[in-house]
């Protein structure tokens, strides 16, 4: 009775053009008993999460809140809140770390972390809540800091710290200073993303004592606030103990002091608002080479989505607060993806797991979602649809609903064991971005398959119905009493069925405890609880955030680029840029053309550390023109075996030691993939023996030490591009 | 008017240049171009891209900005009336408009001054010889002294003898300038000089006379009423007359045909007289021997173009009508709006016109401007920006349609009087037509305090208040829709991070705005308004103003564009304008809604200053100064320093003179 005609809606051109558009059904009995079951509960559970979630925005308090704004300071959110760009979204991670973790109450976890843009561009924000417990880092805070760098680093997102903080929570010290995934991570995150090129950077709006000090100092650039901002690495209480000095906190590490003495940061800000401004304007200064790293930036044309045919909202009510019942994930898949089409892959092998490929925003994503058990077929086909996307660098989307791998001799002879393991090294080894929504149960190894925390997905959530442990809690009573049971008779300890039974529930409740989404969330095991009907806005969020920076590595690999130059006109640069596709792609490289290049681009390369970014570039403004070359261009391609080949002139313009940075970051990025590079080094010999280049073999080419007048080839395009497809089949 | 033609040229005009600047010269040419008469316009190196420029089919530079090297430059003009193959030169209003020695001038070079004979300008311009001619022609005169012996101490015994209070004029020019009020005997030297300064700086001829200054007058000029004025310079003119009965208004006219026969006249020229209300006894004052600043209030009532007579009379043509055809049908009111400072007793103003939407033209509304959005109201000239001409079938009619003009005309980026003109146009006194030349002066309270009452106080604030949400919801939704365009090219496609409402986990965005309440009238500081918006998920905006979380708005709107938004609150749906512009600290948000007008500064916070000595957030006018700097409160130039070094000054003892929009402060 409730599903509806479907076929009859309005379709838009580009489906009818497209006979077998695989419109998910409805899939919902909205008259059922289940339906409005489910909804009532899950009713009952958001309203729980909302009330926790009101109780962590409120920061630290009535009290602490009103300090704050004496000192006029903002709030951690209201900070972000200036930060990004006006009116745009900010996706907030682990609102509920934290949660009755400790004795003290830590509203999520005294640290604000998320993904929002700042000038277009998605950054991601680091923030300390000064009115939890002054802004110290409990265990917990550190996790959700790392968690936060973690997210950053996997998808290249330039990280702004808001940095309010007395540090260490010195009680707990054992438990944040020592470990490697302790305090000092922070420190090696930062160098390790700023050497990779994300860009760190820190605003100081409080105090950064002690270690907290390194943040800003680490930052590629900070800035402080006049008054409220400090950076020391011992307090002035400290250093009246230490040295007998008097000293107060503004003298000692104020932003005067910072911004004009020490050097140690590099914007003075009148207030927190002026600090503000000044770290938007950071980010509209970062290095943009182009349109790397803005949002979808691989979309030129504006990306035009359908939404779901059907009402998200009823996300609500699909999934059972009773895993035992079964539901077809379908249902949800039709309430998160673009027009509910979803194009089933292996629709009817191994059919408790379902796969296919589906859009979200525009966005292609191959979606793994379960129904029911997994069976040999079922994770055979997940490993087989894994490996598609990675090779196809489709985004993977796991919906886990798992009770976990399909037990029994049967099974087992099947080599159950065999194909899990299977799935779960296709999912480790899969680098698309991956991200995880616990829809229901999450349990045993399916977890594992499903791209589980320790897989590293770039996100992982839960909604408020999920449950996760290593086995059901009536499953771990039943084998726990067997054990006990086992262990007692050897004793010859009698074990009355009411002991056995209070065993069991006692297991069972510890399980219902542990496996609830809160007691994850509260341990960072996830990203956030979030409601049913925010799963595909999230995952949209999170889609463009692992994507945006992204876009531009997957290029690269499908580039091998090579760039001829030399001296231009003037200050102008010619580069020829030759760009193919790599052996198993199977295409020819061809020639481009040639691009002028003015010498600010290539301090532009420099910043960027990454000289593919040019290549970027070169795809937008390349004019064809007819091949320039040299001659010893023309003998290279067709003696040497390599597919590629970088050409630099010695006598570029360019300063020398950029030309040979930019030669080593090449043959870094093209290691194994091209086999040499030759340098057309015939006009200054000196400059060409200094080259240093590890990474790949060198070919040095001279004419004689002569100079030559004309560097024009003498061969047509098609010569060229015939020399290159031989040599790529050779 | 009276025609006469006296020189008919051989060949009618067709090409005229229009030796003038701003709202004058694009009316005149208006007229010239519905003739089919080719227009030249000069200018001077400050408006070489006025509107009256680019309205002209030619335009010659002729000087440098002061008015005395270009607009005032006679021999410039005429050079490049000669230099296009002009016939003509309209003088417009002010400037060489009476000047008799240029349209002598005009006359021997062969070119025909559109406007009276020399002789009569001369006449008539000299107030002295005028108030003789009249005299003899049994024209009434006010009781003062026109002679032509100027010694100061003579004129002061003359001044005794009139009895105080004195109005001190210079003998040439008008509109207000040089002009004086003696209160007493002591006062009279000081005014006397400053007079005659003005006086020199700006005709060129420092003659004085001295008049009885009527405590109670009404100022009529034929067929209108000009009495609204403030530092003797008319706002708002009407025609008719309010209050006159027709037989009054014959007696005048008479006198008025009687003044300009003396002289030989023709071509446009007004009779002023001056009424005494207390006995209703009229005086002549001047004559005005070119075409008025108000002269579209005449035209609206008497529904004829005046510039078009102006020149078929310098055709030699004969008048259209005669006087009796003359239909006289409905009231019209002109409003002058001014860049100018109302609370700081009507300083002028300079600045750049961010945000200028004038109200649409019809048959019965006429927008009279020289500027366009863009432009810059520069020291050099007078700060009018338009002249807002209302024509209705009565006096009421009118005054509804010239308030809710006003209300509809927006200017942003300078202080004007439109404020004030709403509120005058508002008053009772007027709305009873009880106009009379010292009517603002009179009702100041009612008209200038807006915290005299706190009740009033209160309200002024709340209709602010309110203002500022509605700018808080506009200013969000215009933000987002500049998100979409901004990224639908160039940079980035949408998304969904830009997707609307904002999206938060578990929570709505909300968004603060610290906004600071321009308040004309309490010019003391701006005063902030804190406010939060929350975006709902329907995508209204919930507006909250203030710490206290007081009475919050749900406000819905639709973004119309043109700098236009629907608000809809509680059901009620309006239109409201939005201009935004910023200089690099500070962003200025304008908002009319209804009659209301608001504006407010958000401060940017971009200013990349490291100078941390300066103290919080200083004003920034005095911040680069060293302490004891006096910082004139408007660009001007340096016309005398009245001490030496070393003097000590008397409390209120002027110290220098400075002269600026043609005013000596």
């Amino acid at each position: 009775s409730a599903s509806s005609n479907s076929w009859l809606r309005p379709i838009s051109f580009s489906q009818r053009s497209n006979f077998c558009s695989g419109v998910l059904p409805d899939g919902v009995d909205r008259s059922s008993e289940a339906f409005s079951n489910n909804s009532k509960v899950m009713q009952g559970l958001l309203s729980q999460l909302q009330s926790h979630i009101s109780k962590v925005l409120e920061g630290g308090g009535e009290e602490a809140v009103k300090r704050n704004r004496s000192r006029n300071k903002l709030l951690p959110r209201e900070r972000i809140n200036r930060l990004i760009d006006p009116g745009s979204s900010f996706l907030e991670l682990s609102q509920l770390a934290g949660h009755e973790l400790y004795e003290d109450s830590l509203p999520s976890a005294g640290i604000i972390t998320g993904i929002g843009p700042v000038h277009a561009r998605l950054c991601m924000f680091v923030a300390n809540d000064p009115t939890v417990k002054g802004g110290t880092y409990y265990p917990i805070t550190v996790k959700k800091h790392l968690r936060a760098q973690e997210i950053a680093a996997q998808c290249r997102l330039p990280c702004i710290y808001l940095v309010d903080s007395g540090g260490a929570f010195l009680p707990k010290q054992a438990c944040v200073f020592p470990d490697r995934d302790n305090f000092g991570r922070i420190f090696y995150n930062e160098s390790i993303m700023s050497a990779e090129g994300i860009p760190q950077i820190a605003l100081v709006l409080g105090s950064c004592t002690a270690g907290g000090a390194y943040i800003p100092a680490m930052a590629d650039e900070s800035v402080m606030v006049k008054g409220n901002g400090t950076i020391f690495l011992a307090g002035p209480p400290l250093v009246k103990a230490a040295t007998g000095e008097v000293v107060s906190a503004e003298d000692l590490g104020g932003a005067t002091v910072h911004c004009k003495t020490s050097g140690v940061s590099d914007y003075f800000a009148q207030d927190e608002i002026h600090a503000l401004a000044i770290g938007r304007n950071i980010v509209k200064n970062l290095h943009m080479a182009g349109k790397q790293g803005t949002i979808n930036q691989m979309q030129s044309s504006p990306l035009k989505y359908e939404e779901p045919l059907y009402d998200v909202q009823e996300l609500r009510s699909i999934a059972p607060t009773d895993l035992r019942q079964s539901f077809d994930i379908r249902a949800i898949i039709a309430r998160i993806v673009d027009g509910s089409e979803f194009d089933e892959f292996k629709k009817l092998y191994g059919t408790t797991l379902v796969t296919g490929f589906a859009r979200i925003y525009g966005q292609p994503v191959g979606i793994l979602g379960n129904n029911g058990i997994l069976f040999n077929e079922s994770a055979l086909k997940g490993t087989h649809f894994i490996e598609l996307c990675t090779q196809r660098n489709i985004p993977l989307i796991f919906l886990q609903n798992i009770t976990g791998f399909m037990v029994g001799s049967r099974s087992e002879a099947n080599g159950i064991a065999k194909s899990g393991a299977k799935m779960v090294m296709a999912v480790s080894c899969a680098k698309v971005p991956k991200i995880t929504v616990v829809v229901g149960g999450s349990f045993g190894a399916g977890n594992y398959a499903m791209c589980g925390r320790a897989f590293s997905p770039n996100f992982m959530f839960f909604w408020p119905n999920a449950r996760i442990s290593v086995m059901g809690g009536a499953q771990a009573a039943g084998v726990l009493s067997q054990i006990e049971k086992s262990n007692r008779k050897k004793q010859g300890i009698e074990w009355s069925a009411e002991e056995e039974e209070a065993f069991k529930a006692k297991v069972v409740e510890a399980y219902e405890r542990e496996g609830s989404p809160y007691y994850s969330t509260a341990r960072l095991w996830d990203d956030g609880i979030i409601d049913p009907a925010d799963t595909r806005r999230v995952l949209g969020l999170c889609l463009a955030a692992s994507t945006a920076n992204r876009a531009a590595e997957d290029t690269k690999s499908l580039l091998e680029v090579i760039v001829e130059s030399h001296g231009g006109k003037g200050d102008l640069l010619q580069m020829v840029v030759i760009a193919g596709k790599g052996a198993e792609g199977g295409s020819n490289s061809f020639v481009i053309g040639y691009l002028q290049v003015v010498p600010s681009w290539l301090v532009s390369f420099e910043v960027m550390n990454h000289v593919l970014f040019k290549i970027e570039i070169i795809w937008e403004v390349i004019v064809p023109a007819p091949l320039v070359t040299g001659d010893s261009w023309d003998k290279l391609i067709l003696e040497s075996e390599v597919p590629v080949v970088v050409e630099f002139y010695a006598s570029w313009c360019g300063p020398c030691r950029m030309v040979h940075r930019i030669i080593d970051e090449i043959a870094t990025e093209f290691a194994g993939k091209v086999k040499c590079f030759v340098l057309d080094a015939d006009h200054d010999l000196p400059v060409a023996e200094n080259y240093d280049i590890k990474a790949v073999p060198v070919v040095l080419l001279f004419k004689n030490g002569e100079k030559r007048d004309s560097i024009v080839g003498t061969m047509p395009k098609e010569f060229y591009v015939a020399a290159i497809d031989k040599l790529l089949k050779s | 008017s009276t025609s006469s033609p006296s020189s008919p040229n051989s060949k009618p005009i067709e090409k005229i240049l229009v030796a003038n600047r701003g709202e004058i010269a694009c009316r005149i040419m208006r007229t010239a171009k519905r003739l089919g008469i080719r227009t030249v316009a000069v200018y001077s190196d400050a408006d070489k891209d006025s509107l009256h420029v680019k309205f002209a089919d030619e335009a010659v530079r002729i000087g440098q900005p002061p008015a005395r090297l270009s607009y005032l430059n006679a021999s410039s003009i005429i050079e490049a009336a000669n230099r296009t193959g002009a016939q003509a030169i309209h003088p417009g209003y002010g400037f060489l408009s009476e000047n008799a020695e240029f349209a002598e001038l005009c006359e021997n070079e062969g070119l025909t001054f559109i406007g009276p004979p020399s002789s009569a300008i001369r006449d008539m311009g000299d107030k002295s010889a005028s108030k003789k001619i009249m005299g003899a022609a049994g024209v009434p005169l006010v009781p003062g002294y026109h002679g032509r012996e100027q010694d100061i101490d003579l004129m002061k015994s003359e001044a005794d003898k009139i009895g105080y209070p004195i109005l001190i004029k210079p003998t040439h020019g008008g509109g207000g300038k040089g002009m004086r009020i003696v209160q007493g005997p002591d006062e009279f030297m000081d005014s006397f000089l400053g007079a005659k300064r003005e006086a020199a700086a700006s005709f060129g001829v420092d003659k004085i006379l001295l008049e009885k200054y009527i405590t109670r007058p009404r100022h009529i000029e034929v067929q209108r009423d000009c009495s609204l004025q403030r530092r003797h310079q008319k706002i708002i003119e009407e025609a008719l007359a309010p209050n006159v009965i027709d037989d009054f208004r014959s007696h005048v006219g008479q006198a008025a045909v009687s003044a300009a026969k003396a002289v030989d006249y023709y071509n446009a020229g007004t009779v002023e007289f001056i009424v005494d209300t207390v006995s209703g006894k009229f005086y002549f004052m001047e004559m005005n021997t070119r075409l008025q600043v108000e002269h579209p209030v005449t035209e609206m009532v008497v529904g004829q173009d005046l510039v078009e007579w102006q020149i078929r009379v310098a055709n030699g043509e004969p008048l259209p009508m005669s006087q009796s055809q003359v239909p006289l049908s409905g009231h019209a009111f002109e409003a002058r709006i001014y860049a100018e400072n109302v609370p700081k007793g009507f300083l002028p103003a300079t600045g750049v016109l961010h945000h200028y939407h004038p109200v649409p033209v019809s048959p019965t509304v006429r927008v009279e401007t020289g500027v366009e959005q863009g432009d810059t109201v520069s020291m050099h000239y007078d700060p009018m920006i338009a002249k807002l001409v209302a024509w209705g079938e009565n006096r009421s009619s009118a005054l509804i349609k010239l308030k809710d003009c006003l209300s509809k005309f927006q200017v942003a980026g300078l202080p004007t009087n439109i404020n004030f003109l709403q509120k005058l146009a508002d008053h009772w006194a007027f709305v009873d037509g009880k106009v009379e030349t010292h009517l603002i002066e009179n009702f100041k309270d009612d008209l200038f305090a807006d915290s005299c009452s706190s009740e009033l106080a209160k309200e002024t604030y709340d209709t602010a208040r309110l203002g500022a949400s509605l700018v808080a919801a506009c200013v969000c939704k215009a933000e987002h829709s500049a998100l979409r365009e901004g990224s639908s090219g160039g940079y980035f496609s949408p998304s969904m991070w830009y997707a609307y409402p904002p999206f938060r986990v578990h929570h709505n965005a909300t968004c603060a705005l610290e906004l600071e309440w321009d308040n004309e009238y309490d010019s003391t500081q701006p005063m902030p308004l804190k406010l939060s918006v929350t975006y709902l998920p329907d995508g209204k905006y919930l507006i909250q103003t203030g710490d206290s979380g007081s009475s919050a708005l749900e406000v819905s709107v639709a973004d119309l564009g043109n700098h236009i938004f629907e608000i809809e609150v509680n059901g009620l749906r309006t239109k409201v304008s939005i201009a935004v512009y910023s200089n690099e600290k500070t962003e200025y948000i304008h908002i009319w809604n209804g009659a209301q007008h608001h504006h407010f500064r958000r401060r940017l916070g971009l200013e990349l200053s490291d100078d941390d000595d300066s103290q919080q957030k200083p004003s920034f006018e005095k911040a680069s100064l060293p302490a004891g700097t006096v910082v004139a409160p408007m660009a001007g130039l340096l016309a005398r320093v009245l001490l030496k070094n070393g003097t000590k000054a008397k409390e209120g003892q002027p110290v220098l003179v400075l002269e600026a929009m043609k005013m000596e402060h």
